[in-house]
C-alpha cells in the first residue's frame, strides 16, 4: 500500500482505468517494458499512438464524406487504427473498432457512422484520462514496477 | 490456429528464465512505427540486436545485400510489399532465419495463406513475452543443433 499521497492517488487513477475497461492486459506489458533505460516508454508509446491514430481517423473521416463509401477502404483504415489501439491496450477503443469493421463488412453505412461517432467518444476519453494520469506521473516520480491490476 | 497462439503444434511452453542472448539477431518488419517501437523494446531487453524496416521491400533488400537475421517478424499488411510477397520472397531467395508472421486477428484463411508463404509461425500482435520467450528457446535449440 503506498503511503505516499501522490503515489496512492497515482495507483487509485491507474486502477480506474482497468476497472471502467479504458485498458486491458497491454497497458500492463507496456508497463513492464518501462525501465531505467527507457523510463518514459509508456507515455512514448502513447504519444507514437496519438500521432498514429490522428492520422487515420483524418483519413476516416475524409473517406466517410466520400459518397458512396468505400467500405473495403473503411475497413484497411480502421484494421490499421485497431491494431495501433490493441498495441496500447486500448480496450474500449478496440471494441470500438471492431464494431466499426463488422458494419463495413455487412456495408452498413448508418452503422458506421454511428459506431464511429462513438469510437471517436472513447478515444477523447482514453486521453483525457491518460493525460491526467501521466501528468501526475511525472509529478509522482518514477515507480518501481508495474503491478498487475486487482 | 488464430488469436495468441502458435500456428504450428511444435512450441512448447517453457519458461523463458534463460532465453536472454547477446548473440542473436533480429529483423521487425512492420508499416506502423508504433509496432516497431514495441517489439524493438521487447526483444532488445531479450538481448537481442534488432533491425527495423518499414515493409517487405525493405526487408528483402537488407537480405538482397547480404543482412542476415536469426528472427524475423514480418507483419502482414504493409504498403509497398506486404508480409506475404515478402515471406514468399525471402525463402525464394533461400533464407532460412526464422520467420514469424504477426497479424491482426484476421480469419483463419488470412493466417493460412500467410503461413503457406513460408512462415515458421504467426500470432496476433502484438507479441506477448510468453511468445517472445517460447520463440528465442526455440531459436536458441535451433542454434545449438547447427
Amino acid at each position: 500500500m503506498e503511503r505516499n499521497p501522490m503515489r496512492r492517488q497515482l495507483a487509485i487513477m491507474r486502477q480506474s482505468l482497468f476497472d471502467q475497461g479504458h485498458v486491458d492486459e497491454q497497458f500492463v506489458q507496456l508497463e513492464e517494458l518501462q525501465d531505467d533505460a527507457n523510463p518514459n516508454f509508456v507515455e512514448e508509446v502513447v504519444t507514437l499512438y496519438y500521432r498514429d491514430s490522428a492520422r487515420i481517423i483524418l483519413n476516416i473521416e475524409q473517406a466517410l464524406e466520400r459518397k458512396p463509401f468505400d467500405f473495403r477502404k473503411l475497413d484497411a483504415y480502421m484494421h490499421q487504427f485497431k491494431g495501433s489501439s490493441s498495441s496500447i491496450g486500448a480496450k474500449k477503443v478496440k471494441a470500438e473498432s471492431t464494431l466499426f469493421r463488422e458494419y463495413c463488412k455487412s456495408g452498413n453505412g448508418e452503422g458506421c457512422m454511428r459506431s464511429f461517432q462513438q469510437l471517436k467518444k472513447e478515444y477523447a476519453t482514453l486521453r483525457k484520462k491518460l493525460g491526467a494520469y501521466f501528468q501526475l506521473a511525472r509529478q509522482a516520480g518514477p515507480v518501481e514496477t508495474a503491478s498487475r491490476p486487482k | 490456429m488464430s488469436g495468441n497462439g502458435a500456428s504450428s503444434s511444435s512450441l512448447n511452453m517453457i519458461s523463458g528464465e534463460d532465453v536472454v542472448n547477446n548473440n542473436l539477431t533480429a529483423l521487425v518488419v512492420d508499416d506502423s512505427p508504433l509496432l516497431r517501437l514495441l517489439h524493438d523494446i521487447h526483444l532488445k531487453k531479450y538481448g537481442l540486436k534488432v533491425q527495423v524496416a518499414e515493409n517487405g521491400k525493405v526487408a528483402v533488400d537488407l537480405f538482397h545485400l547480404g543482412a542476415s537475421f536469426d528472427l524475423v517478424l514480418m507483419d502482414k499488411e504493409m504498403p509497398v510489399m506486404n508480409g506475404v510477397e515478402a515471406t514468399k520472397e525471402l525463402r525464394a531467395m533461400g533464407v532460412t532465419s526464422m520467420i514469424v508472421g504477426v497479424t491482426s486477428k484476421d480469419g483463419p484463411g488470412e493466417q493460412q495463406a500467410f503461413m503457406e508463404a513460408g512462415l515458421d509461425y504467426c500470432f496476433e500482435k502484438p507479441l506477448t513475452p510468453e511468445i517472445i520467450s517460447i520463440l528465442l528457446e526455440e531459436l536458441n535449440k535451433h542454434n545449438k543443433k547447427d
